[in-house]
């Protein structure tokens, strides 16, 4: 719909005449808020988290950065790409791409090959959000569509040994992951490394204070909803309790703070997208994301579970809309009789 | 049903927006009478209701305060002369709603009311407190022949709110003196300058409706206001509740839930909970109707923003146009991109400044490209922005986009008939969505059942 339409106005006024537009109301906008502030408010979120990732892995840095850099070119261009295949107008301009290629990066290991950092990045882009149509048509998490899609084809390109190296890159990288160490029974890992992060991981799932801090930052510029965080830390918190007190060796800050769970609470889930749109579905979304990581923790093979619990509760974004329509202040609308 | 009382504490309502206030552009602007025109335009349809017939023919002598246009109809409001002059050949404007309405021209005359003698006239003056003299059916009987309607914007017959009705007995009477909308400054300065005829005529309207209770709402953004209605008050019973800043407290589902705690039904009447809700401005008119005998011909105001060289709050008698008012203020600014009857967050754009001043113009707010919202439109993000800022606890981007589609089943089960077209979800809006034009279209084109 086109909104403006140039009329002169019909005013005697001296010269030069202004021109006025018309067009319905309201008439002003919130100018600060944007979808590319938004794109932009994530990404100074994930500073921290890459700054984290960055001395963590000091010793791979390189490598590190070539994952971030190749997840975020093959995003940005798999967009252009398909949008001039499309004819449609190119909208990386919103920065979205950007962010999910970021995201994508920050979900991967630091050992990642550049191709299936490219693989992850063109399917997330392609698989994720393009064949729905672009931006804020996708019914998954573009990023974590990518990630499945690698951590299937290239099984052991993502597996726990990618995360070991080898000898002479440092201490971090020659353990094991938190979260496998945890498979084996009897061993829990430090809990301050794990919130300072010096554990190993993914790139993005190594500090969780930096994690905080950037979550924090984007539910303050609600950017994020904190109902979502709120729900995922809930959910995982109460199910860990339940499992602490049956004996397990892992506490429920063992469980919150390692692995994806934090990043995953404040970024991945909280694509706008793909979670539904009331506060009260917001909550629910996140008991459920919350709920199928602790399942898949405790129960599969995966020491790791974020991912799939964020594709399992997009499915269920719409049933969760449909579920949690508000009721009007005032009542329904009365039927005509 | 008693009135709750939250003295002492700031009344409020869940979610709504802060978008930029804009008041200090006219704020401290005193109302000052518009320089009698050469010519009104009394449109006989400036109200809710059915329109009025023609009292007059071409070449009749007319003076200020006489009828022009009597109102047949129970919902319906006179149209009194505004000017001393003469009337011309009637003739059809388009108002800024969009609506082609018969007008009444009238040529001005030599001698006029003008200046302060007007100001004195209108609500200069002693105003009783003591109101037992009237009646209840003379009040309402006064306000009638003075075709007094909202000055809030949507223009109802004031009568019609006034008159009792067994089944639905009124205890408060509610003065809505939170002008939300940014810019505008007309109550505001009503309310500073003048609160004395305010407070008399709402014991008068309270009176008329059989309520015992009588609430005084204002934005706590007005101190002065507050201050100035707290000092005229004499003992008589009337309560000032003070709201927090925020839109669309000036809304009268908003202004009930956050002075009196009570939920308007979707689709109902502020009486289906024993409410009456009048302007501020509203309530002055009908203390000068009641009072003084003199009928609904002048109101204020705002003529202001950034676009406009000199911005004031004027005294413009109805059916001057609008062109006259931004002449007086010194015309418009180079920069001015668009002009806007009413405020910026629900009134309508003109695009022809010779329309005239109706009864609901409670300001002229001119804008420039640097507020103006932009409609480059983006894809919906589903970010949830716009229900986290209805007032109505409504999901603007389902209804809107269900309008869009025409799927109406989806638009009814998302509520869309509730909405009243704040505005809040398309200010709120990073996507730039046009939702309220969706939804305005949306219940238009809805087939009926």
């Amino acid at each position: 719909m086109s909104e403006t339409n140039d009329t002169s106005a019909a005013e005697p006024a001296p010269a030069p005449q202004p021109i006025t537009t018309v067009a319905p109301s309201p008439h002003v906008g919130d100018k600060g808020m944007t979808t590319r502030r938004m794109m932009v408010d994530v990404l100074i979120a994930l500073s921290p988290m890459v700054v984290a990732a960055l001395v963590v892995f000091h010793n791979v840095a390189v490598q590190s950065l070539g994952v971030m850099a190749i997840c975020v070119v093959s995003c940005v261009a798999t967009e252009v790409l398909f949008a001039a295949a499309r004819r449609k107008p190119v909208s990386v301009g919103d920065c979205s791409a950007v962010v999910t290629g970021m995201i994508l990066a920050l979900s991967l290991p630091w050992s990642c090959p550049w191709y299936v950092s490219m693989i992850a990045g063109v399917s997330a882009m392609v698989l994720g959000k393009m064949v729905f149509g672009g931006l804020g048509q996708n019914i998954f998490n573009p990023a974590m569509v990518g990630r499945a899609f690698v951590m299937i084809c290239f099984a052991s390109a993502l597996g726990a040994k990618a995360y070991v190296g080898g000898e002479g890159l440092g201490d971090i990288v020659t353990h094991a992951t938190p979260l496998s160490v945890l498979k084996e029974p009897g061993q829990a890992p430090n809990l301050m490394a794990l919130l300072l992060g010096n554990t190993n991981g993914s790139l993005g799932e190594t500090s969780a204070l930096a994690c905080l801090l950037g979550g924090l930052y984007l539910c303050l510029r609600r950017t994020a909803s904190w109902e979502i965080p709120l729900g995922v830390i809930a959910a995982t918190g109460l199910i860990a309790a339940i499992l602490q007190l049956n004996g397990s060796s892992m506490t429920v800050l063992h469980h919150l703070l390692s692995g994806a769970l934090l990043f995953g609470a404040f970024f991945i889930a909280t694509d706008p997208t793909s979670s539904p749109l009331t506060p009260k579905g917001k909550f629910i979304f996140g008991l459920g994301v919350g709920g199928v990581v602790m399942l898949l923790r405790t129960l599969s093979n995966y020491p790791e579970g974020v991912m799939f619990s964020v594709l399992v509760m997009n499915a269920f974004t719409p049933l969760i809309n449909r579920w949690t329509i508000p009721k009007p202040v005032g009542g329904p609308v009365p039927s005509r009789t | 049903m008693t009135a709750v009382d939250v003295t002492g504490k700031k009344g409020t309502f869940p979610r709504g927006v802060h978008p930029p206030e804009g008041k200090a552009y006219s704020a401290d602007m005193p109302i000052k009478p518009l320089p009698t025109p050469p010519e009104v335009r009394l449109a006989l349809l400036q109200h809710t209701g059915a329109p009025c017939e023609a009292a007059v023919k071409v070449k009749d002598e007319v003076a200020l305060g006489s009828v022009v246009g009597t109102a047949g109809a129970f919902v319906s409001a006179s149209v009194h002369a505004s000017i001393n002059g003469t009337v011309a050949a009637l003739s059809v404007a388009t108002l800024p709603n969009g609506r082609h309405v018969q007008v009444v021209p009238v040529k001005a005359a030599e001698a006029q009311l003008g200046g302060e003698p007007l100001m004195d006239d209108m609500y200069g003056g002693d105003w009783p407190t003591d109101i037992d003299g009237y009646a209840d059916e003379q009040i309402t009987t006064a306000v009638r022949e003075a075709g007094i309607v909202g000055l809030g914007g949507a223009a109802f017959p004031t009568h019609v709110k006034l008159t009792r009705n067994e089944a639905k007995p009124i205890d408060t009477l509610l003065v809505n003196g939170c002008e939300c909308e940014p810019y505008l400054t007309a109550d505001y300065r009503l309310m500073l300058e003048y609160p004395a005829p305010i407070i008399t005529g709402a014991l008068l309207a309270a009176r008329a409706c059989g309520a015992a209770n009588v609430v005084i709402a204002v934005e706590d953004n007005k101190p002065m206001a507050i201050d100035a209605l707290r000092r005229a008050l004499r003992g008589d019973g009337v309560r000032i509740a003070e709201m927090k800043t925020k839109y669309p407290m000036g809304g009268e589902k908003q202004t009930i839930l956050a002075s009196l705690n009570r939920r308007v039904p979707t689709g109902g009447l502020p009486l289906d909970v024993g409410v009456v809700v009048v302007n501020v401005g509203t309530a002055a008119a009908i203390a000068r109707a009641v009072v003084r005998g003199k009928p609904m011909t002048h109101r204020v105001v705002t003529v202001t923003g950034p676009g406009i060289e000199q911005p004031k709050n004027l005294l413009a008698p109805i059916g001057a146009s609008y062109a006259q008012l931004i002449d007086f203020c010194d015309g418009l600014k180079p920069s001015a991109r668009r002009i806007i009857a009413g405020g910026p967050m629900m009134g309508f754009t003109l695009a022809n400044l010779d329309t005239p001043v109706t009864k609901g113009t409670s300001g002229v707010v001119v804008l420039t490209d640097k507020e103006v919202r932009q409609a480059d439109e983006t894809q919906c993000v589903r970010c949830g922005r716009c229900v986290d800022v209805c007032p109505l606890n409504l999901v603007a981007t389902k209804i809107a986009l269900a309008a869009r589609h025409k799927d109406w089943d989806l638009a009814k089960r998302y509520h869309m008939a509730a909405c009243m077209e704040c505005g809040c979800c398309a200010y709120a809006c990073p996507a730039k969505l046009p939702l309220v034009q969706l939804i305005r279209m949306g219940k238009v084109q809805m087939p009926r059942e």
